[in-house]
């Protein structure tokens, strides 16, 4: 057993050796590093023009235009957002809401009828295999769905109409079936059944708690979706109260007065308060504030993106 | 005898246990999620055959509006625009296909070869964070280059002593910079597809052709390229099959809705919501309906095709 552990190791350094040999040379990998390196800094680089806008002083903008190193450093752009910013914190509040309860709701559904699509005794599961896949294949198109949504559901200007639409679909659910059916031994649902419990002990209790990864997974999937969503807002939401970060953002770069507005119906008036306000680094500032915390969070939670996303290239 | 067991089995299949109720509630809350949001919406693409107006509730719309045949259909191919509409739709979808698997293919090839594993890890990492970004953001990254009294490359211009250009206004530079920002976009979650199969690759070919005296370019050329065939051409007849559809964000956000570049930037998806948001649903649930059945038939053909290929690979 030792000898084979040693030929083991042997075996790996022979690899590795074999590694160093079979490589590209010293310049092609220079090569390499400045194209990479140049490509990584065109994905990062605009994210550090916004920061560094958000970061400047009014008038130096409205002087020098934007740039990456600010004339002048200020933060009026987020002291703007924090002492005006009901509107703001209102559009956090709805961004955190919708993503917390779209995950968890969302977790729940797709978990549920993977858990159902992976049994393969169950009477209708060829049935339900169909409600899932037809809609991959063929779906009603924006107008009907829209026509359902705001005339059939009524969910016009209510914040369900941010969260419903997005919480299922097909591809997280085979993603789901196909874990289910390949990681969760047959035989300890068998053993729980015997045990006299039911499916819906079995599910919360013997399958949840070991299906952790693909749960991160599509948790992951729903919460990015979530959390980036400015679609759902633009189709049925109309009322400010109701916008999400996203949406406001979104509103904001068509008219900065959507901010004046809100500050007006505070009191003062609205061309005294568009006057006053730091407009260019307040709009950057809410674009740190959405991509902070996607930035600071995706480069941990990679590995469980790229697993799902590879199980759907395979399995999708 | 065999028989006999043959037909006990066959009532034991037959028969509904407990289990089935159990599984079938568990499976009830997203089965009625798919009826409501995706089987409804399907009836609902009758919409493009009649007058749509709304008159009560959405049943009660649906049944009161007068059918009127083909006549939206009329109205759709009669006006000029479906012709530059279907014209963007495909020809921004073919290079896209094209570049979206030649880029990442190459991307992912070579950044194996970075002989610093570490750096190789930063790159990829850097360069799959716009895929986290929403297209609402990329929009205010890009407004910031882009500009025309303050946006950076504005002020590069005017500090060299050259004419500011309104960006948004010139439809000759867009169809390009739109490849461009789906390219980048886009490459980071391709290279991650492709690096899972590169890095599934049996590392005994490489060293089996590096014994035979192969080089580097020999065992891309014969040895990773034959073995990502499968998948490559899976992600290209998939992407195929999606020939009708456009990303709505990356043709209506990053242009920003201008009206000069309507002649390079609407694609079906931002027909039909302009139509639904600002006309009579009737041109946009024709342009849907077309979207839809066009979709579907591409996507069952590209799905066949797989088929034949690779049975495990295909979708249905």
């Amino acid at each position: 057993m030792a000898e084979n552990v040693k030929k083991k190791k042997k075996q790996k350094e022979v690899l590795e050796g074999f590694e160093k040999f079979n490589r590209v040379s010293k310049p092609t990998n220079a090569v390499l590093h400045v194209i990479f390196i140049l490509a990584a800094l065109a994905c990062v680089v605009p994210v550090l023009l916004v920061v560094a806008i958000s970061f400047s002083a009014e008038e130096s903008i409205q002087q020098y235009g934007y740039s990456f190193i600010p004339k002048i450093v200020s933060l009026e752009g987020y002291a703007y957002l924090v002492t005006q910013g009901k509107m703001i914190l209102r559009a956090l509040g709805i961004s955190l809401f919708v993503t917390v309860v779209g995950t968890v709701l969302g977790v729940l559904l797709t978990t549920l009828m993977g858990y159902v699509l992976s049994r393969p005794t169950y009477k209708l599961k060829g049935f339900l295999t169909m409600v899932v896949f037809i809609p991959m294949v063929f779906n009603g198109g924006l107008v009907s769905t829209y026509v359902v949504v705001t005339q059939f559901l009524g969910l016009k200007n209510s914040i369900w109409a941010l969260i419903l639409p997005l919480c299922v679909s097909s591809f997280n659910v085979i993603i789901c079936r196909t874990f289910f059916q390949t990681t969760v031994p047959e035989s300890l649902i068998e053993s729980a059944k015997m045990d006299g419990a039911t499916q819906l002990k079995i599910f919360f209790s013997v399958v949840l708690p070991i299906s952790l990864p693909v749960l991160a997974t599509i948790g992951l999937f729903l919460s990015f979706a979530y959390w980036n969503d400015w679609y759902q807002s633009l189709l049925y939401i109309e009322d400010s109260s109701l916008y999400s970060l996203q949406a406001l953002l979104n509103a904001i770069l068509t008219n900065i007065q959507v901010l004046a507005k809100n500050a007006a119906a505070m009191g003062a008036s609205q061309a005294e308060v568009l006057a006053n306000m730091p407009q260019e680094s307040a709009r950057m500032a809410i674009v740190v504030c959405i991509v902070l915390p996607i930035a600071c969070a995706y480069p941990y939670f990679q590995k469980y993106f790229i697993s799902g996303l590879t199980v759907g290239a395979v399995k999708g | 005898m065999k028989k006999e067991a043959k037909t006990k089995e066959k009532v034991k299949k037959k028969r509904w246990t407990r289990d089935d109720t159990e599984l079938s509630l568990l499976a009830l809350p997203t089965t009625v999620w798919y009826l409501l949001f995706s089987f409804l919406p399907m009836f609902g693409i009758i919409i493009a055959f009649k007058d749509y107006r709304v008159n009560g509730g959405f049943i009660n719309s649906m049944l009161t509006s007068e059918w009127n045949g083909v006549e939206n259909f009329k109205f759709l191919f009669g006006s000029g625009d479906i012709g530059i509409i279907l014209r963007n739709t495909i020809g921004y979808n073919i290079v896209f296909i094209i570049l979206g698997i030649v880029v990442p293919v190459a991307a992912a090839i070579a950044i194996g070869y970075i002989h610093s594993k570490r750096a190789a890890k930063v790159y990829q990492t850097a360069m799959f964070m716009p895929y986290f970004l929403s297209w609402v953001v990329v929009s205010a990254l890009i407004w910031a280059f882009l500009s025309y009294d303050k946006g950076l490359v504005n002020g590069l211009i005017a500090s060299g002593g050259g004419e500011r250009v309104q960006w948004y206004m010139k439809p000759e530079i867009w169809p390009f910079f739109l490849v461009f920002m789906n390219l980048w976009k886009s490459v980071g979650y391709g290279m991650v597809v492709y690096l899972a199969t590169i890095t599934g690759i049996d590392k005994t070919y490489y060293e089996a052709a590096c014994i035979d005296g192969a080089t580097i370019w020999q065992q891309i050329r014969f040895i990773t390229l034959p073995l990502m065939k499968t998948v490559i051409i899976m992600m290209f007849i998939m992407a195929v099959g999606r020939i009708f559809y456009s990303d709505f964000g990356l043709f209506y956000q990053v242009p920003r809705d201008s009206n000069s570049l309507y002649n390079v930037t609407y694609t079906l998806d931002v027909f039909t919501y302009k139509q639904l948001k600002t006309a009579t649903t009737g041109m946009a649930a024709a342009a849907a309906f077309v979207q839809s059945v066009a979709g579907c038939i591409t996507i069952l053909t590209a799905n066949a095709i797989v088929r034949k290929i690779d049975r495990e690979s295909a979708m249905i």
